[in-house]
């Protein structure tokens, strides 16, 4: 029986902390243990963004870290999403008028769902994992959908 | 016998530690023989924002320097302006501060056992004591409205007062955390192959500590009877029984390796719930804090002029903040020293001639909310070869060496 044709796959998460206060962080490890315990949807994360399906990103993104994240983006492969955990990554939050920071992810790269609060709760953080995975799914089938280039 | 060594990056894209940092170990065959550290990636010059904000705004600020830390940068925060501005807090709202500052050190102690547990190889370990953590955080929601990041410290006290409805569920919290106590003793104290992975691992000796100015827990287990709520007691400390715990208490030995910093966090974790039950008993009625009127508070920090600093131990060591106001809407200078700044030298003596395996275990225990180390890159200078460990890997040759070490 096929719950939900979305469920088919599991879902890789790669964690990319770019200069948060680590707040966010401890959330979404929290989101992983017994009393949320998201890898009972198969939510899985890996530690390298290669294996990744999803990039949980966190924080302002301060100066050093801008490139690394770029580069931590390109190296997942597509389809990929990228969600922004907590208001300072979705927005600056706390972190504004610095002169060593970004202000928000997408500045620096596409974002595909926002968590806000500071920090989410951990069902907050499960509930935009799934809608990034509803998204990912679309576009998986878009592109299988797509002649072949 | 020709000896090369070669060396391996480590981050800094590190999920879980406070501050992403770049590691660089010269390695010969397994063991290490040069560390290099390079803080810096996490740098969001917060001291600078400070500086363009007023003092109440600022304590939402601090309050984010470190997610785990949040109640105890604010708590130094207000000391050090209430230091500046001489405000004095009232008795009720002292002890709050103390009673948040304590549920906050057990969330931080039992995440870092299952942090190291995890380290370790033991996932079972993480997920227990992960489990027995969300306990400390619902209470924390019941008396401040959040899980992390407080929002309940003010200058002159604190936002909110705990009313008498209140303590039994706190003393229903403290009763469950007396009975998981005996658990995590029991994994981590009794446990023989913890203790050969972190019995001899790690040490940092008593000369070392003093010299390096190690803080909190790390200098503890080194035998250094230092902690800022013995030494200097502040807000409520003063009423309260509190003693630098070290691990000769129960062991009867000091090594000062990462064994011996276990069992002091284990211990702080009993002396939390004692202080509290303390607090509980002895707490005062009458006034929470100094002036209720956030704009009246605000003129009267206008028109202050003065230095002032404000320390607390918090669960990794203590915390330092500077403050100086100069008769302006924003302070002229604030300055704030992490626990975690002083604990980043004591990592060369103790990782010197340790072995790769040991890495993610020695750097837990001294808890500087590293839980994962991402990319390790061994660079092979004899043949130029490049192999990429990733955090997996690493994690990897560490639980494989528990493995091998079990008998
Ligand atoms: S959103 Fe808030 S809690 Fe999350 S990392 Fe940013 S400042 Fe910390």
């Amino acid at each position: 029986m096929r719950l939900n044709k979305y469920f088919e796959r599991s879902l890789w998460v790669f964690h990319l902390n770019t200069g948060s206060c680590n707040g966010c962080d401890i959330e979404i490890v929290a989101g992983l243990t017994p009393r949320y315990d998201l890898e009972r949807f198969g939510i899985k994360l890996v530690g390298s963004p290669k294996h990744a399906d999803v990039l949980l990103v966190t924080g302002p993104v301060t100066g050093r870290m801008l490139d690394r994240v770029k580069r931590v983006y390109e190296q997942t492969p597509d389809p990929k999403a990228v969600i922004a955990v907590g208001a300072c990554g979705t927005s600056g939050g706390v972190f504004y008028n610095s002169y060593n920071l970004s202000g928000s992810i997408d500045k620096v790269i596409p974002v595909d769902v926002y968590v806000p609060g500071c920090p989410p709760r951990p069902e907050a953080i499960i509930n935009g994992v799934l809608q990034a995975w509803i998204k990912l799914e679309k576009l998986r089938e878009s592109m299988e959908a797509a002649p072949a280039r | 016998m020709n000896k090369k060594t070669y060396s391996i990056p480590i981050g800094p894209v590190h999920p879980s530690l406070e501050e992403p940092m770049t590691f660089n170990f010269e390695i010969y065959g397994e063991r290490i023989e040069k560390v290099y550290l390079a803080p810096g990636d996490n740098h969001r010059g917060i001291e600078f924002m400070g500086r363009q904000r007023n003092p109440i705004q600022i304590i939402y600020l601090a309050e984010r320097i470190c997610g785990i830390c949040s109640a105890s940068h604010p708590f130094a925060f207000c000391q050090a302006v209430e230091n500046a501005a001489g405000i004095e807090v009232p008795e009720r709202g002292q002890y709050i501060r103390v009673i948040i500052a304590e549920l906050e050190r057990i969330h931080s102690h039992i995440l870092w056992a299952g942090i190291a547990g995890h380290e370790l190889g033991f996932d079972s370990v993480l997920y227990i004591s992960w489990r027995a953590r969300e306990e400390v955080l619902d209470l924390l929601e019941y008396l401040t409205g959040n899980r992390i990041n407080y929002g309940v410290f003010m200058i002159g006290g604190v936002r909110r007062d705990i009313s008498e409805e209140q303590i039994p569920r706190i003393r229903k919290t403290l009763e469950y955390y007396k009975d998981v106590y005996g658990k995590i003793e029991d994994i981590f104290l009794k446990d023989p192959t913890i203790a050969l992975r972190t019995k001899n691992v790690g040490v940092l000796t008593k000369e070392d500590a003093l010299r390096l100015c190690a803080v909190g827990p790390t200098t503890r287990a080194s035998g250094i009877k230092k902690d800022v709520r013995q030494d200097q007691p502040y807000s409520a400390y003063a009423d309260l029984e509190v003693k630098a715990i070290t691990p000769d208490v129960f062991s009867g030995e000091i090594n000062g390796d990462v064994y011996d910093r276990i069992i002091v966090r284990l211990l702080e974790l009993v002396q939390s719930i004692q202080i509290i039950e303390q607090c509980l008993e002895n707490m005062p009625s009458g006034e929470i804090v100094a002036e209720k009127k956030l704009v009246k508070l605000l003129n009267q920090l206008k028109k202050a002029k003065g230095e002032g600093i404000g320390r607390h131990e918090a669960p990794r060591g203590e915390v330092f903040h500077y403050v100086k106001l100069a008769e302006a809407e924003v302070p002229e200078i604030w300055k704030a020293r992490a626990p975690t700044y002083n604990n980043l030298m004591p990592w060369a003596p103790m990782l010197l001639g340790e072995q790769i395996a040991d890495i993610p275990i020695v750097v837990a225990s001294t808890d500087p909310c590293i839980a994962c180390m991402d990319r390790v890159t061994i660079l092979n200078k004899a043949n130029g070869r490049k192999d990429v460990l990733t955090k997996k890997d690493l994690h990897e040759l560490s639980v494989q060496k528990t493995r091998r070490i079990t008998p």
